[in-house]
């Protein structure tokens, strides 16, 4: 068995990730933050996760393509992003983004605007409050954010394959490789990959639950102390 | 001077309209809820811009609406204690407050020690906000202010979120811990026993503007007007009509009252406070300087340290008049007492 689509999935998954985690977090104090435009900043940055992938694969093949608008800038400095692995992390973290950007911001809404006011009256900059106030008081919240998109860009079809295709040991990942394989009848392999996709979804969402049980012990353990 | 305030703010519901002056003094503002207390202090310390107006800090124009002047709250130095205390909840109580000081490190260890030395938080230094009882967490907050360095204090409902066997301890702890400061404290307050006790001047608030500013034993005695009156807690007001230079006659009560002398032109309400109405039990002399009057007991209530009877002064009286009196004073419902006021006791009132 060729075990390419695993390692494939695992190092888009993670890259995917990383990206979203950066883009989602700024976006996510950036809309916050917003007092004007944020209905519809908010539904731009959101619309990746309602329209169906092969409608985000389509618009990403107009923007990364050769005659793209990005696209053609990096093809003048060699870099293709259209059927390389590039492709399938550029598409899993358009469709992750929304998942961590909701999250996040749904955290951020969630401090006590008090406490920033705070801050501010005490003279701490904008930096400042952003990492040593905001940040570490949505941290459960980033977290569950964090792994949600990691699940999402684990389990890109659409988009992906769109923008990246399906080349075995390059482009292919496990929820390609399922597809390619139940569609080539060869039933066992596509088990194979449903298993090892599933054991990991499983396991991503015990994670979470984990994490944000831990985080309301913690808060319980300290209102019985007071 | 130390504070200078003068803005407007339109808001959907309401029109704040605050001007203020005061100098290195305690100044409490007094209001009902709502009534646009804390919007103000928010104004004044740059977390809500004002539509028009000035704000004068030391001196220093934090806020000039035609300059276009708006200095952001880091650069202001208002030491804010808010409603809820705001405290880092993510912090113990060392770096809640080591956290506001921009200071090489040694120093800064010296300056957190000895500021949580002086306001006796030893034990809590290495607990989170949410372990702290509401004492705890207010000296806490208070810390956090001092080490600022602010060149104003402002209190939002200091003790409104304590409960009340602990306000008066705390209240004594707080102004202490304040004394030391030089520069305007502004209290802002929805109860007139706090404000009396720890203000010079006062500054009443009603629907979004300060009507009065001035010492708290000049608006005690002469509240001016009817909103004044009611937040400094006079329980009697009544509709008046003038009806000679010193008399008056209370619509609401049914009664005529002879004043000591007519200050002010126009009166168009009158004020009674509850602890001013003598009820006489026995039969007394006449003496001057008092309106006498008969009056029906309605009812009687029951307070642990005073009782509170409602006073019917005519048949076809519109409201009854409250009075406080002695728990030795025997009293019960459906008797007819005879009363007394001083004449230079009534309120002469503005709408």
């Amino acid at each position: 068995m060729d075990f390419s689509p695993f390692f494939v999935s695992i190092r888009v998954a993670i890259l995917a990730t990383f990206i979203t985690f950066f883009l989602g977090v700024f976006s996510a104090n950036f809309v916050y933050k917003l007092k004007r435009g944020k209905g519809m900043i908010d539904s731009i940055f959101t619309l990746p996760m309602i329209l169906p992938p092969t409608v985000v694969g389509f618009f990403l093949l107009l923007i990364f393509g050769r005659n793209g608008l990005i696209g053609g800038l990096l093809h003048q400095i060699g870099v293709q992003i259209v059927f390389t692995w590039y492709g399938a992390v550029v598409a899993s973290t358009v469709v992750a983004f929304p998942l961590m950007y909701r999250t996040t911001r749904g955290a951020f809404e969630q401090v006590d605007q008090n406490i920033i006011h705070a801050a501010e009256t005490l003279g701490f900059s904008r930096s400042k409050i952003f990492w040593r106030i905001k940040v570490p008081m949505a941290k459960s919240g980033i977290l569950a954010g964090t792994v949600l998109a990691f699940a999402r860009a684990l389990g890109e079809f659409g988009a992906t394959i769109m923008l990246a295709g399906n080349i075995p040991g390059r482009t292919q990942t496990m929820a390609i490789a399922v597809f390619s394989a139940a569609s080539a009848n060869n039933r066992e392999l596509a088990f194979t990959w449903v298993v090892i996709l599933s054991l990991i979804s499983f396991g991503t969402i015990v994670m979470m639950n984990r994490l944000s049980d831990s985080n309301k012990n913690n808060k319980k353990r300290r209102k019985d102390f007071g | 001077m130390s504070l200078y305030v003068d803005i407007k703010k339109s808001f959907s519901d309401f029109e704040l309209s605050v001007k203020l002056e005061a100098e290195d003094e305690i100044v409490a503002l007094l209001g009902a809820s709502g009534c646009g207390k804390s919007i103000t202090l928010k104004c004044i310390a740059g977390i809500v811009k004002p539509d028009f107006g000035k704000i004068v800090i030391n001196d220093d124009v934090v806020f000039d609406s035609e300059k276009r002047i708006n200095k952001p709250p880091q650069q202001r130095k208002v030491g804010f204690s808010f409603q809820n205390y705001a405290l880092f909840p993510i912090m113990t109580v060392w770096h809640n407050i080591a956290s506001v000081i921009n200071m090489p490190k040694k120093d800064k260890e010296i300056l957190v020690a000895e500021t949580i030395r002086a306001l006796h938080l030893e034990e809590t230094r290495n607990l989170y906000p949410s372990q702290l009882s509401g004492g705890q967490q207010q000296r806490v907050a208070l810390a956090r202010i001092i080490v600022s360095k602010p060149k104003i204090v402002m209190l939002d409902e200091p003790f409104s979120a304590l409960d009340t066997h602990l306000r008066a301890s705390m209240e004594r702890e707080l102004m202490s811990h304040l004394e030391g400061f030089q520069g305007t404290t502004l209290l802002v307050s929805h109860d007139r026993d706090e404000a009396y006790r720890i203000s010079d001047k006062m500054a009443i608030m009603d629907q979004g503007s300060v009507g009065i500013v001035g010492s708290k034993e000049e608006i005690f005695a002469d509240p001016k007007t009817v909103a004044a009156a009611s937040i400094t807690g006079c329980k009697n007001i009544s509709k008046a009509e003038k009806l000679g230079d010193e008399r008056i006659r209370a619509l609401d009560w049914g009664i005529e009252v002879h004043l000591e002398k007519l200050h002010t032109l126009k009166v168009d309400f009158v004020g009674i406070r509850a602890n001013h109405i003598e009820i006489l039990a026995e039969k007394k002399d006449f003496e001057e300087g008092y309106n006498y009057y008969q009056a029906i007991v309605v009812k009687v209530v029951e307070e642990p340290f005073k009782r509170i009877v409602y006073l019917r002064m005519a048949p076809d009286a519109e409201k009854t008049l409250t009075a406080e009196v002695d728990k030795t004073l025997q009293i019960s419902a459906g008797q007819e007492v005879k009363i007394r006021i001083l004449k230079r006791r009534m309120i002469c009132l503005l709408q």
